[in-house]
């Protein structure tokens, strides 16, 4: 409601508490790093890898928790093992959909036993951890977390930058990148492995099971937009860092609604916008 | 409900004899039991059908969003004091109408429609879940029941439910088990000979709507994919040939699901843990024998387009 008043007052306001610059910060940088990574996995075809990926950060960050250990430790191991296992088992480091299916099954249900062992064994249990894990509480992240998010996706988006080039040879045109001696096999693990890291530290924030959105949405909405590779990547980028900001202000403005679904909202009207502004184009252009 | 629960009777804590009959008179005794097995045995059923399908098609991933879409379906019920059922049927037979209204243009059998999209509608859906959830300021319980699943408050009204829509399913399957057969291996000549392949693909959609609806209640919307896709993953191993095939997907998958429910009342681990671990434990196991009894004979999988 502040925002629709006096918009500069209310953008004021919400960068005057800790717990919003936090969530602007860190969202902020899981964005960039999202839209980035999930450019690859969109003309790659690997979002179903992604999602798997999404539900090993669930699956860590309760194996954690009923380990008694720091979530970070059990959402970083998780996701890079899942990645690794992923691109193991795929020929040329992608799994089948139904290699992936199966395995993510069996993830999702050793995250529930893990969620029923936290929540009935420990005493600080609290059946609430699954929840959050699951849809996040951006608004809930410490000074701590988020100077370790936004680190960790400053280095994700560096090395991606570096991998840029050769990666997009080898999305566009497998075969002769391959023939060109470029270590295809190598680049589509690390990928992933990127892609986990990003999960891990998107998982708290904006929930295990919604990173798919920020990891698809924008990157298809780049696609609608441009086709030239490098340009897309950097859109990819730039559209999830606007969308999880408008977003975040959305869920501040108005408090009934939960900020990651303010998020998702944003970015399905953002890919919703760019599809009908991309068929009127191409109407003109006919 | 169980997810949290230290077990589903804390007075009379069951354990395990070794006579087993005794063990499965003890645990029939409660009618919520056997409603879960009718109920159990009802989804099982109609997900190794369709799921036999569904992996033959490749189309696991939208298998898998419309089992997500279950979640807000609920969680609206659940909000507008609706039963849940209803809003897992509405609301995955409504997804799978829109899958097919958006990807149904190519007749060429691919109706995986653009992942990034699909992805996207999940990860919108699973939000607006969480919306109502909040909206409705439930009890968090009732949220890990809606995900995970529980097999505590089955009704004879659910399991009569259930009955139907797996039986008339697995008619559906029948009828157009044939032709649906063709259009998903050979779309071109399919459709060539007169089949209409890009009818049979929304009709498709929706059967697996209504097994990802029916399977939901019973593992909760994020653990269908261990009953829709694991036995059918494994039953393909053995054999190739459709009758076959699915009467074995369907033995799977009872087999995982009445072992699951045994389990999930004997232990204090819940039932979402049980199926999925014995469905992918048995499907790593097929794999590995088969990789161990063929390593022989190297046969080169054919290469599929991405």
């Amino acid at each position: 409601m502040i925002l629709a008043l006096a918009p500069l007052a209310g953008v004021g306001h919400f960068l005057g508490q800790e717990f919003t610059r936090n969530a602007a910060l860190a969202g902020g940088a899981i964005a960039v790093a999202a839209g980035m990574v999930g450019y690859f996995l969109v003309v790659r075809a690997q979002v179903f890898t992604g999602d798997a990926l999404g539900h090993a950060a669930f699956t860590g960050a309760l194996a954690a928790l009923a380990a008694g250990l720091d979530v970070h430790v059990g959402l970083f191991a998780g996701t890079i093992l899942v990645a690794l296992l992923l691109g193991a088992l795929g020929p040329r480091g992608r799994a089948d959909d139904v290699v992936i299916g199966s395995v993510f099954a069996w993830l999702l249900g050793l995250g529930v036993l893990f969620l029923s062992l936290y929540t009935t064994s420990s005493s600080t249990g609290d059946s609430r951890a699954g929840i959050t894990v699951l849809f996040g509480s951006i608004f809930g992240l410490s000074d701590h977390a988020t100077v370790l998010a936004v680190l960790t996706c400053l280095g994700v988006v560096l090395v991606l930058t570096g991998l840029a080039r050769p990666l997009l040879f080898a999305s566009f045109d497998e075969a002769v990148a391959s023939a060109r001696g470029v270590p295809v096999r190598l680049l589509g693990t690390a990928l992933l492995v990127l892609v986990a890291v990003t999960a891990a530290e998107a998982a708290p924030a904006v929930g295990a099971l919604q990173l798919l959105g920020l990891l698809t949405g924008p990157a298809a909405t780049a696609l609608l937009i441009t086709r030239r590779p490098f340009r897309a990547l950097a859109l990819s980028g730039g559209v999830a860092l606007v969308e999880v900001w408008l977003g975040l202000g959305l869920a501040y403005a108005v408090p009934s609604l939960p900020p990651t679904f303010a998020i998702m909202a944003v970015i399905v009207a953002g890919y919703g916008a760019a599809r009908v502004a991309d068929r009127a184009g191409r109407r003109v252009e006919v | 409900m169980l997810g949290a629960l230290p077990g589903p009777l804390a007075l009379a804590t069951p354990h395990l004899s070794w006579n087993v009959v005794a063990d499965v008179r003890e645990m029939f005794r409660y009618p919520f039991m056997v409603n879960a097995f009718r109920a159990g045995t009802a989804v099982a059923v109609l997900s190794a059908v369709v799921g036999w399908f569904m992996v033959l098609r490749r189309q696991a991933f939208v298998g898998h969003t419309l089992a997500i879409v279950g979640f807000p379906g609920a969680a609206a019920a659940a909000w507008l004091g609706a039963p849940p059922a209803l809003g897992y049927f509405a609301a995955c037979l409504l997804c799978a109408l829109v899958i097919a209204a958006l990807s149904g243009r190519g007749a060429g059998g691919d109706d995986r429609g653009e992942p990034a999209v699909i992805g996207l509608a999940q990860a919108a859906a699973l939000a607006t879940g969480y919306l109502f959830i909040s909206l409705y300021h439930g009890n968090l319980e009732g949220t890990n029941a809606l995900l995970f699943g529980s097999f505590l408050g089955v009704t004879t009204g659910q399991v009569v439910a259930l009955t139907v829509v797996a039986v008339v399913c697995v008619a559906a399957v029948a009828t157009i088990g044939r032709p649906l057969m063709f259009a998903s291996v050979d779309p071109g000549t399919a459709l060539a000979r007169g089949i209409p392949v890009a009818a049979l693909g929304v009709g498709f959609l929706l059967l697996l709507g209504a097994a990802a609806a029916g399977a939901s209640q019973i593992t909760g919307s994020l653990l269908v994919f261990a009953l829709l896709v694991l036995p059918p993953a494994t039953a393909r191993r053995f054999t190739l040939r459709p009758g076959l095939g699915i009467v074995l997907a369907v033995v799977l998958g009872l087999a995982v699901t009445w072992a699951g429910l045994t389990l999930a009342y004997y232990t204090t681990y819940p039932i979402g843990f049980w199926v999925t671990s014995l469905a992918f434990g048995l499907y790593v196991v097929v794999h590995a024998v088969h990789a161990v009894a063929h390593r022989g004979r190297h046969r080169p999988q054919p290469e599929r387009a991405p």
